[in-house]
């Protein structure tokens, strides 16, 4: 089955590219870890999921961008085309003149209107070239106006053109001290809009990814491009063909409705948060070796103590004694800092996955008291080695990993709302107070929610 | 996204000439190939002349001739005449013009009921023919000075009419304020005059200040004669130099000092014209700017002043760059951010400079700054991959800060001193449609614009209301 991307805004286009630019690459290495025959079906698994092939031609990404500017869209069609191993449908794009000026309301209000049959014409065209179709995925920033405003609108085009489809929205949490001046108000608007249409909502935050860069990749000088290709690794890692471990002999064929079934069984909880370790320069990967209980056992420490990298977990976070008295969802038992899931999924790429313990994973202590452990966690393997890396591991978690972040943004623009600052600008294009009180309001209720799990 | 140029009056004219000179040096620099691209149409139409005269637009393909998106308004004749006669001549046609031949007598009211009314129709007929020819019409730019007749009563009896006519279409002012020994006796009485216009009708003023202009002059003589730097001082690169540009003749006297604005327009305008990792437009500018509609005035400072011919730039240097930004040897206005209040502050960097040397400089200078409270971490940044001509990058700095208070305050000052003894008063009021009450709502204006400040300088911006969150039945 097919994936769908729907690359929205200055930022959803730059990482679109390296997300296919690394799936590609990856597709097309050589990895002599693993038979000839399981390449092969990966190879082709994964040809089918994001590309469709032109005769005599490189594989042509699945993919519709938007943006309210044309310098970006051109940028990125024409890098695309310069790798030489893949390419964008020259006719699958969408652009204006003017941009969003970073104003939700203009990109909500005014070109989403505007250019929405347009725009889902174009999917509609994408979405024919898939034999079965899996979804969407959406790629945005929240801070700025297109991929924020218009996004929210698309997924919301979305849900209604294709009620039995999944989307899967990609959510960029922009640098905390500021890309975006109004940067708070448009992430709001963007969560509560999303979370009403979406599926789930699969978040990188920029300073998490830069620190990674910075003390991880070793890189000096770090650049967008640097950052994007760090998310990119982190979304194949999550994308790419696997089993899903329900014993089949072939690789999943449905990979959004299994993330979400995996993941989100209840649609008050649509947060996912994603690790994926290790993480290294290229040069130094043929110098590391790593065994998969030391990853398994990482990964697992990240997942409870709410770490965002490999570096600096804190080992003393402890999930609590099961058997207590109150067999409630009450936090109050639990360690303050102590991370809880409500569901989470392991994937593992590479050498020996089939060995693999991850019993530690199913420790109910882990998980709230609704699901049984064994439906809160499943895992998906390859032995088919990603990126070069030798073994991959990779985390995609619904669990109060998003719960501090999201507080912050809701507190931010909450303060700067008590004082009317910036409301003018989006009134201007029909947003008003009470469509901001409506926003907070409901991520009030999601923050409420993941706190008390 | 296209802009439009209305250059009013002496000095906005002699801004605007440099403005185009530069601009084609800009374009020239990074255009290789001579193909007419998105970024050229920001300013420029491209006019097949082949067959003489003034063809049809050329959208696509080679460059042909490269026509200003202006108007030129003067009611003298001297200053667009001597544009009309230079090697800029060809930029301009006759139809993007309006001038007269008497002059305003640095008098607002001539300029803006007078003249406004007599060329109000003209003006909207070349406007509309102009904007035809843009493809999708972002911004409107004015260049004037306050101080005088033209430039401050017809440049905003424009602004007036372009919020009529394209209310949709940004406007952004860059003007000139007098200083206060500034032999234009009625400048404070012109100055605000235009104030009141600005207040209600522009989206975003850059103020600029002569005295500022003249010291980065003055600073930038000083370090090429003290023989420090003399001959190793790239000489394109001075943010006050024609070099490179169409100018063979002698520089003129203000010349310096006009492309410093200049380069300030050019480098507000990189990112919308140009690609780079974060791209930041004219529209974002206005609206991460401009937290409530009135207060949209805007510091601006440039930085670098020049480059050094050895060019490899070490990190430190860089970092150096951002710390000039935010010292007032940079600023084009006679104001003290650091000790005042910022609403909002944006970064728009050229060049080889990345988001962690952004970062980094921000988290460095953070500290030494007072944002309100509700705007903590109110940074709008924009990373342009070209950098000015000359340089390897460059960072313009604009601030939304309660240090033009001040600027405001002198004025009004100057103003009353004037207004008190009803002095050269008669000069207006024979004016027809001018009245004394345009004096005092002139003047009522400015008062509740300086009160805006003091509110928030009073208060930090801060906690007079508990924004306690929204609490939740669980």
């Amino acid at each position: 089955m097919s994936i769908v991307t729907v690359q929205l805004g200055q930022c959803g286009n730059q990482i679109g590219r390296e997300v296919f630019n690394a799936i590609c690459s990856d597709a097309h290495g050589t990895h002599g870890l693993c038979s000839k025959k399981e390449n092969e079906s990966y190879h082709d698994t994964c040809k089918e999921r994001f590309f469709y092939e032109e005769e005599s031609e490189v594989p042509v990404a699945r993919a519709v961008l938007v943006d309210m500017e044309p310098k970006v869209i051109g940028q990125t069609l024409s890098m695309a085309a310069r790798s030489g191993c893949w390419k964008y449908d020259d006719r699958s794009h969408f652009c204006q003149k003017q941009g969003s000026g970073n104003n939700w309301a203009n990109g909500y209000s005014v070109h989403g209107p505007r250019h929405k049959e347009v725009i889902m014409n174009l999917v509609q065209k994408e979405a024919e070239k898939c034999d079965r179709l899996s979804g969407f995925f959406t790629i945005m920033s929240m801070a700025g106006g297109t991929g924020s405003g218009l996004g929210a609108f698309v997924t919301q085009c979305l849900r209604d053109a294709f009620p039995t489809s999944f989307i899967l929205n990609h959510v960029i949490w922009p640098y905390g001290t500021g890309e975006v001046i109004v940067q708070n108000y448009n992430s709001v608007l963007t969560l509560s809009h999303l979370y009403q249409s979406s599926d789930a909502l699969l978040v990188h935050e920029n300073d998490v990814i830069h620190k990674i860069c910075a003390q991880l990749m070793n890189i000096k000088q770090i650049s967008f491009r640097d950052v994007n290709q760090v998310i990119a690794h982190q979304l194949g890692s999550v994308f790419q063909p696997t089993y899903t471990g329900d014993g089949g002999l072939l690789y999943s064929r449905n990979p959004l409705g299994d993330l979400m079934e995996t993941l989100v069984p209840h649609p008050e909880f649509k947060m996912l948060g994603l690790r994926n370790i290790p993480q290294m320069p290229e040069n130094s990967l043929a110098y590391s070796t790593f065994t998969w209980p030391g990853l398994i056992k990482h990964l697992r420490q990240m997942l409870i103590a709410n770490a965002k990298m490999e570096e600096g977990i804190d080992w003393q976070v402890r999930p609590p004694r099961l058997g207590s008295s109150i067999p409630s969802s009450h936090s109050t038992d639990k360690p303050l800092h102590f991370n809880t899931s409500i569901a989470n999924l392991v994937i593992l790429r590479g050498k020996d996955v089939h060995s693999v313990d991850l019993g530690s994973f199913r420790d109910p202590s882990l998980y709230t008291s609704w699901l049984n452990p064994q439906d809160a966690f499943h895992a998906w393997k390859t032995p088919r080695a990603f990126n070069k890396y030798e073994k991959s591991a990779s985390l995609v978690s619904n669990s109060q990993f998003l719960l501090k972040p999201l507080d912050n943004v809701v507190g931010k623009a909450w303060n700067m709302f008590a004082y009317k600052a910036y409301i003018h600008q989006y009134t201007k294009y029909g947003i008003e107070e009470e469509d901001f009180l409506d926003s907070f309001t409901a991520l009030e209720q999601v923050i409420s929610s993941y706190t008390i799990l | 996204p296209v802009s439009l140029l209305f250059a009013v009056g002496q000095c906005g004219n002699q801004v605007g000439c440099r403005f185009w000179d530069l601009a084609l040096r800009e374009h020239a620099a990074v255009n290789k190939k001579g193909i007419y691209d998105e970024a050229l149409s920001s300013f420029f139409r491209n006019v097949d002349t082949r067959s003489g005269g003034d063809g049809p637009d050329i959208y696509k393909g080679k460059i042909c001739s490269l026509k200003a998106r202006a108007l030129l308004i003067d009611m003298e004749e001297g200053v667009v005449n001597e544009i009309l006669q230079g090697p800029l001549r060809d930029v301009f046609d006759s139809k993007q013009l309006i001038t007269d031949v008497s002059g305003s007598g640095n008098n607002w009211a001539v300029g803006h009921k007078l003249y406004g009314c007599q060329y109000r129709e003209n003006i909207v007929e070349k406007l509309r023919k102009t904007a035809e020819h843009c493809d999708c019409l972002q911004c409107f730019f004015i260049i004037h000075s306050m101080g005088g007749g033209t430039g401050s009563g017809l440049g905003t009896f424009v602004l007036n009419l372009l919020e009529d006519e394209f209310p949709e279409v940004y406007r952004f002012v860059t003007s000139v304020y007098p200083s206060g020994e500034d032999d234009v006796i009625t400048s404070p009485y012109n100055s605000v005059l235009a104030m009141k216009e600005l207040n209600e009708h522009a989206d975003c003023v850059l103020p600029i200040e002569n005295e500022s202009l003249f010291d980065i002059v003055n600073k930038i003589h000083q370090m090429i004669n003290s023989g420090k730097l003399g001959s190793t001082v790239k000489q394109n690169s001075l943010v006050t130099s024609s070099a490179g540009g169409t100018k063979t003749v002698q520089e003129k006297p203000f010349d310096a000092m006009n492309n410093i604005v200049a380069n300030l327009l050019l480098n507000l305008t990189s990112s919308a014209r140009f690609e780079g990792s974060l791209n930041m437009d004219l529209n974002e500018i206005s609206m991460n700017l401009v937290p409530f509609p009135r207060l949209h005035y805007l510091v601006s400072s440039l930085t670098p002043l020049y480059t050094l011919a050895d060019v490899n730039v070490p990190s430190r240097r860089l970092d150096q760059m951002f710390s000039d930004a935010f010292s007032r040897d940079h600023q084009l206005i006679q104001a003290d951010p650091k000790h005042s209040l910022y609403l909002a502050c944006a970064l728009l960097v050229r060049g080889n400079v990345q988001v962690s040397d952004l970062r980094r400089n921000i988290e460095r200078l953070k500290p030494s700054l007072h944002f309100v409270s509700w705007n903590q971490e109110g940074w709008k940044t924009g990373l342009c991959s070209v950098p000015p001509v000359g340089h390897s990058h460059s960072l313009l700095a604009l601030a939304n800060n309660t240090c033009v208070k001040p600027t405001f305050i002198e004025l009004k000052d100057r103003f009353m001193k004037l207004y008190k003894k009803k002095a050269h008063l008669h000069h207006y009021l024979h004016i027809d449609g001018m009245e004394q009450s345009c004096f005092s709502e002139a003047m009522m204006s400015l008062s509740d614009l300086i009160e805006e400040y003091n509110e928030l300088d009073a208060t930090k911006g801060g906690p007079r209301i508990d924004p306690s969150r929204l609490k939740i039945a669980v």
